[in-house]
């Protein structure tokens, strides 16, 4: 196994923290994905909650090689950190004409942390269609301060993403991104593995930052969602650049002055 | 029609058989004839069954356009001060329009 790790550039994290989720492309081997299908089905065996990662899977198992693929490696240390704690995982299945999608929700409880968050890495052996129901996220919406299904109203909102998808597909999502899985209306069984990983380090710098000041860092962040409300769209804008402070460690980075003009106290008295 | 006929157990009464259609609409702002940014459907006759993540286009552009293909508007969100403390927060979506359509079971259906 190649035990690189390619870690995010800057403008890869900056869409993170605009869109809560890093999508990477079949970056999974089709030997592991076809191995995959049968360990899924299976079952994994699961860690306690909260086990170290590097005790968490045996070497050599399934799951210790998918998280040594490079690119979900690095991508694994530059959002969490070196040895993030494993807090649970799960396999999805959803069989074949399966009555209903889950209600829209965020995983776990209501979590506002603004300087640390835990990512899900969501793998997909399996090429996804439309018609197999993959995940349904909600770009931009892991800043929303709501608790786990009280969104199961909401049935669908301009640019959600309706995940179609290469085999060997991970995605990366933050804590508090809204997803469901949707109905799958296929004839085929369709299987997900999720790993929930906490932090055990300062969620700072942690990824390739040589890119810090690349134009296209401030383009992701300042990216729109169709979904978005015209007022809170810009105070989503405000949120991500607590968030970037957070992360970058820069105080004084701002987003079109948003943060800078509302803290604007002066104390000094006319001389 | 005399109280005789009225309870008169021979006599068959056809009575409309109705249910009610709820169409939510989440809007751009609070304006009723802004755009749409979220969409949800329940369907009380049964024939359609709406779910999370089933379409991609809004059934309609704006709130106004639901009104004049016929669907009546019983709530809207009130407009309600942020909490003192958290005026930066976000959370559920604001501007929430319910809708509803009384329909015959037998009846063809549009829109929906």
């Amino acid at each position: 196994m190649d035990n690189r790790q390619i870690l995010l550039s800057s403008v890869q994290m900056a869409r993170f923290v605009a869109h809560g989720s890093l999508r990477l492309d079949a970056v999974v081997p089709q030997d592991m994905n076809t191995e995959a299908l049968a360990v899924l089905a299976q079952g994994v065996p699961s860690p306690r909650h909260g086990t170290p990662l590097s005790k968490a899977y045996a070497p050599g198992s399934f799951t210790a090689r998918l998280l040594e693929v490079p690119q979900v490696a690095g991508a694994l240390r530059s959002l969490v950190g070196p040895e993030p704690l494993v807090d649970h995982h799960a396999v999805h299945v959803r069989e074949p004409r399966d009555k209903d999608a889950q209600a829209l929700h965020a995983d776990a409880i209501i979590d506002v942390r603004p300087d640390a968050f835990d990512v899900q890495l969501m793998y997909y052996p399996q090429t996804v269609t439309l018609e197999m129901g993959g995940t349904l996220s909600v770009p931009g919406s892991h800043l929303r301060r709501i608790n786990e299904s009280d969104t199961g109203r909401y049935q669908n909102l301009r640019g959600q993403n309706r995940l179609v998808c290469p085999a060997g597909t991970v995605v990366f999502v933050h804590h508090g991104i809204w997803h469901s899985a949707r109905r799958n209306d296929s004839d085929t069984t369709r299987y997900m593995f999720k790993i929930r990983f906490n932090p055990t380090v300062r969620q700072q710098r942690l990824w390739d930052t040589s890119d810090l000041h690349d134009p296209r860092v401030i383009a992701e962040l300042d990216t729109m969602f169709p979904w978005y409300e015209q007022a809170a769209g810009r105070l989503e804008r405000y949120n991500r650049t607590l968030l970037w402070r957070a992360l970058t460690g820069d105080p004084d980075f701002d987003l079109d002055y948003w943060v800078t003009r509302v803290t604007n106290r002066p104390q000094e008295a006319t001389a | 029609m005399t109280a005789e006929s009225l309870t008169d157990p021979s006599r068959t009464v056809s009575v409309p058989l109705l249910r009610q259609q709820v169409l939510v609409l989440y809007l751009l702002n609070s304006a009723l004839d802004s755009c749409v940014v979220g969409w949800s459907r329940y369907d009380g006759t049964g024939r359609t069954v709406p779910t999370t993540g089933d379409s991609e286009e809004p059934p309609y552009q704006t709130g106004l356009d639901a009104l004049k293909d016929g669907w009546r508007l019983i709530q809207a969100s009130q407009l309600i001060p942020p909490y003192p403390g958290h005026e930066y927060d976000v959370s559920f979506l604001k501007h929430e329009f319910f809708f509803e359509r009384i329909v015959h079971v037998d009846q063809e259906m549009t829109g929906f």
